[in-house]
């Protein structure tokens, strides 16, 4: 005899309380979405946790919740997004992100289809990083609880012995290394709010950054003291926080920064500032200026590095001012975003 | 970006700089308030203060429309959107304004009250159509650029017949507060501040036109320069108003003749005028009550007002007795000279009004410019 009857109604049919209730209609959602969208032989097993080597090194561990609105955007949907930042904070560690879990957390009358197109491209963003989602959770919320989705993913990597990216380990004289143009994510979620739509071509550039990393460490070694994926709070967050953290200050040239137009003009719009404008698929890293040119070539050759760019150096500063040469010929500070810009951009 | 790039020019800007430094006089010094919260930022956003030479200094006017919001007028408002059955509709920079004993709107939200930030007027009514049965309040505040937004909402109210959308109205003008600074005893009787001319306000002059600044030149002796908020347009009107300084001439002058003429928007103004009135005197925060410097709806329209259909009452709420934002918003003191100023006032828990909005004067300092007090400092 067969488990199931009746095969999930993908195209017209929604989720219901009993989708998370443990019994059969959620065993069915697992099998018959979830691991048809992500497909792997640990995931195949069915058992509640997933049982994997891991080679030599040291073991990176990260977690991040999502619950971006809308859920789908220009560039990705929550589902990529979900596995793109998790495995960009692995990456960050000069790690190599090796599995995933995935927890959802799933309104009453969430339709398959849009649930099946949200697990089918977080599988594919997984393939494309070359990681595996082998374990995972379903919880379904009663109607106005959630509001249609919310993933949390989680994530293990590995990064070889004696590399030790941290953000207290900038020094005086090192130089700030983008790896590409500012903003993009978030004018991207912004152009497809409710309340604010506007016409824009620009899509977000949620991508994984593990494969650039691994070109970027392979060029610079032990010269790469640091990386961070500038996320909410964008680039001024970022650099302010390592700034406090590696007790310095920051030079900047506003000339240097790459700025899409499209993102400018959105920004002008809007009263926003490009450097406090969340990225989900560009990193800074703070090289030793002996290897700073290497890295960036090794940056520029890598098709998510393209635009990368020398952005200014840390500098020896008790105040860690993020300071930056207007392209106007001013001076100005580049200070935290306060408050908050938008909510729920990731 | 078209239309923009041109006006942040590097070239030009140090040409402007060159001929400021050249043409101004050393022996002289050069103090010029510029009005509008716009160019008070665009002055620290793009490091204006770094280009211009010693003896010509920025003092930052008071106008900031949030800035200027006495506590009170937010405590009205809070306790308008306590109301179960109203969804109070704001602009985003005002929802971390403080009122009395820390409250704000984002408090107020976060405790429960159906407060929604809008971009446009047009976001009310599309709420109020949304919620037939709740009462929409659109918290109206700005000078005369944001007026007109709101007279286009009442009149769209009035037509879709919307019975249940109303305006708290807080708008203000900009040539009474010019006035009330210049009359003020700092100025006038104990000499505190001397001011040799005035950056006039751009959006607001693309409304009003140049004219109504012309008192400053006829009745003050003071010369005035329509400026645009681009930094070009900043370099280019202080060299203006340095060279009527040099000439001791007094004019009302048009930097911003791309978006400005002497009579403004002739059709706005209409709107405006038959829809709203002028208040008796309204509170400015650092100001006090300013004679005839607000509006409020005409008897005609009534029935659009808040303040009478929810029955709010006027609060009175007196401000931090050590925070200077009235003063700093009359120029008598710097954000620098205030005990609050980055010690237990920064944007992210903003006592005064002038730390709130990235317009005012303390928020921009902190935000921009305070990386020039250490300068400073290590030079003396």
């Amino acid at each position: 005899m067969k488990a199931y009857q009746r095969k999930l109604d993908i195209r017209n049919g929604c989720v219901d309380l009993s989708h998370g209730s443990g019994g059969r209609a959620m065993a069915q959602l697992i099998s018959g979405l979830f691991h048809e969208a992500f497909g792997n032989e640990w995931l195949a097993r069915g058992n509640d946790q997933s049982a994997f080597d891991v080679g030599a090194g040291r073991m990176v561990m990260t977690t991040d919740g999502y619950v971006v609105s809308p859920l789908f955007f220009p560039g990705g949907n929550i589902g990529s997004l979900a596995v793109h930042g998790t495995v960009n904070d692995i990456a960050m560690a000069g790690a190599r992100p090796l599995y995933l879990s995935a927890s959802f957390i799933i309104e009453e009358g969430f339709r398959f289809a849009d649930l099946k197109m949200i697990a089918e491209s977080m599988g594919e963003a997984a393939r494309t990083a070359g990681v595996h989602i082998v374990t995972g959770d379903t919880k379904v919320v009663e109607r106005g609880k959630a509001d249609g989705l919310f993933i949390s993913t989680a994530g293990v990597g590995v990064v070889p012995h004696g590399l030790d990216l941290s953000a207290e380990n900038a020094r005086v004289g090192d130089r700030v290394l983008i790896s590409g143009t500012l903003g993009d994510h978030g004018v991207a979620i912004m152009s497809k709010r409710q309340n604010l739509a506007f016409e824009t071509e620009i899509v977000s550039d949620s991508a994984a950054l593990n494969d650039l990393v691994a070109k970027m460490v392979e060029a610079g070694g032990r010269g790469i003291r640091l990386m961070r994926d500038p996320t909410r709070g964008g680039l001024a967050a970022t650099l302010n926080e390592i700034a406090h953290q590696s007790d310095l200050g920051f030079h900047l040239r506003e000339e240097a920064i790459p700025v899409k137009p499209g993102v400018a003009s959105a920004c002008e719009l809007l009263g926003l500032d490009p450097l406090h404008v969340a990225n989900e698929g560009k990193l800074v890293a703070i090289v030793a200026p002996e290897n700073a040119a290497a890295v960036l070539a090794a940056m520029r050759a890598h098709p998510l590095g393209r635009d990368a760019a020398d952005i200014g150096e840390a500098v020896a500063d008790d105040h860690h001012f993020v300071q930056m040469a207007t392209s106007f010929g001013g001076g100005r500070i580049v200070n935290w975003l306060s408050g908050e810009q938008l909510p729920r951009i990731c | 970006m078209k239309y923009v790039d041109e006006f942040r020019n590097k070239e030009i800007a140090l040409g402007l700089a060159k001929a400021i430094r050249a043409e101004a006089d050393p022996q002289k010094l050069y103090r010029f308030m510029e009005f509008c919260g716009g160019h008070t930022h665009a002055i620290s956003r793009y490091g204006l203060e770094d280009m211009l030479p010693k003896n010509v200094r920025m003092i930052h006017g008071p106008g900031c429309p949030v800035c200027v919001l006495p506590a009170g007028r937010i405590d009205m408002a809070i306790r308008l959107a306590e109301r179960p059955d109203v969804i109070l509709c704001v602009y985003g920079d005002l929802i971390r304004v403080p009122g009395s004993q820390g409250a704000s709107l984002l408090k107020a939200k976060a405790r429960g009250a159906d407060i929604r930030m809008v971009y446009s007027t047009i976001d009310a009514i599309r709420i109020a159509e949304d919620n037939p049965g709740r009462e929409v309040v659109f918290f109206a505040i700005g000078f005369e650029t944001t007026t007109p937004p709101t007279a286009v909402m009442i009149r769209l109210a009035q037509k879709k017949q919307l019975e249940n959308v109303t305006v708290f109205c807080n708008h203000v003008l900009t040539p009474p507060a010019m006035q009330n600074i210049l009359e003020s005893p700092d100025i006038r009787d104990i000499g505190r501040i001397e001011i040799d001319g005035f950056v006039g306000p751009a959006h607001v002059s693309t409304i009003i036109g140049t004219a109504p600044y012309e008192f400053l030149a006829e009745e003050f002796g003071k010369p005035a320069v329509i400026a645009g908020f681009e930094p070009l347009d900043m370099m280019q009107a202080i060299l203006m108003l340095v060279r009527q300084v040099n000439e001791d001439r007094h004019e009302v002058e048009n930097q911003y003749s791309r978006g400005v003429n002497r009579h403004g928007n002739l059709r706005a103004k209409e709107e405006v005028s038959d829809i709203f009135e002028l208040r008796d005197q309204f509170e400015w925060r650092g100001l006090g009550q300013v004679p005839y410097s607000g509006l409020k709806l005409k008897r005609a329209y009534a029935t659009y007002d808040a303040e009478l259909r929810c029955d709010m009452h006027e609060l009175r709420v007196d401000d931090n007795p050590a925070c200077e934002c009235g003063a700093i918003l009359r120029g008598v003191k710097k954000p620098v000279d205030c005990k609050l100023f980055g010690t237990v006032c920064t944007p992210e828990t903003p006592m005064g009004s002038c730390m709130v909005s990235s317009e005012g004067a303390c928020a921009a300092h902190w935000t921009y410019g305070r990386f020039r007090d250490h300068q400073q400092r290590r030079v003396s």
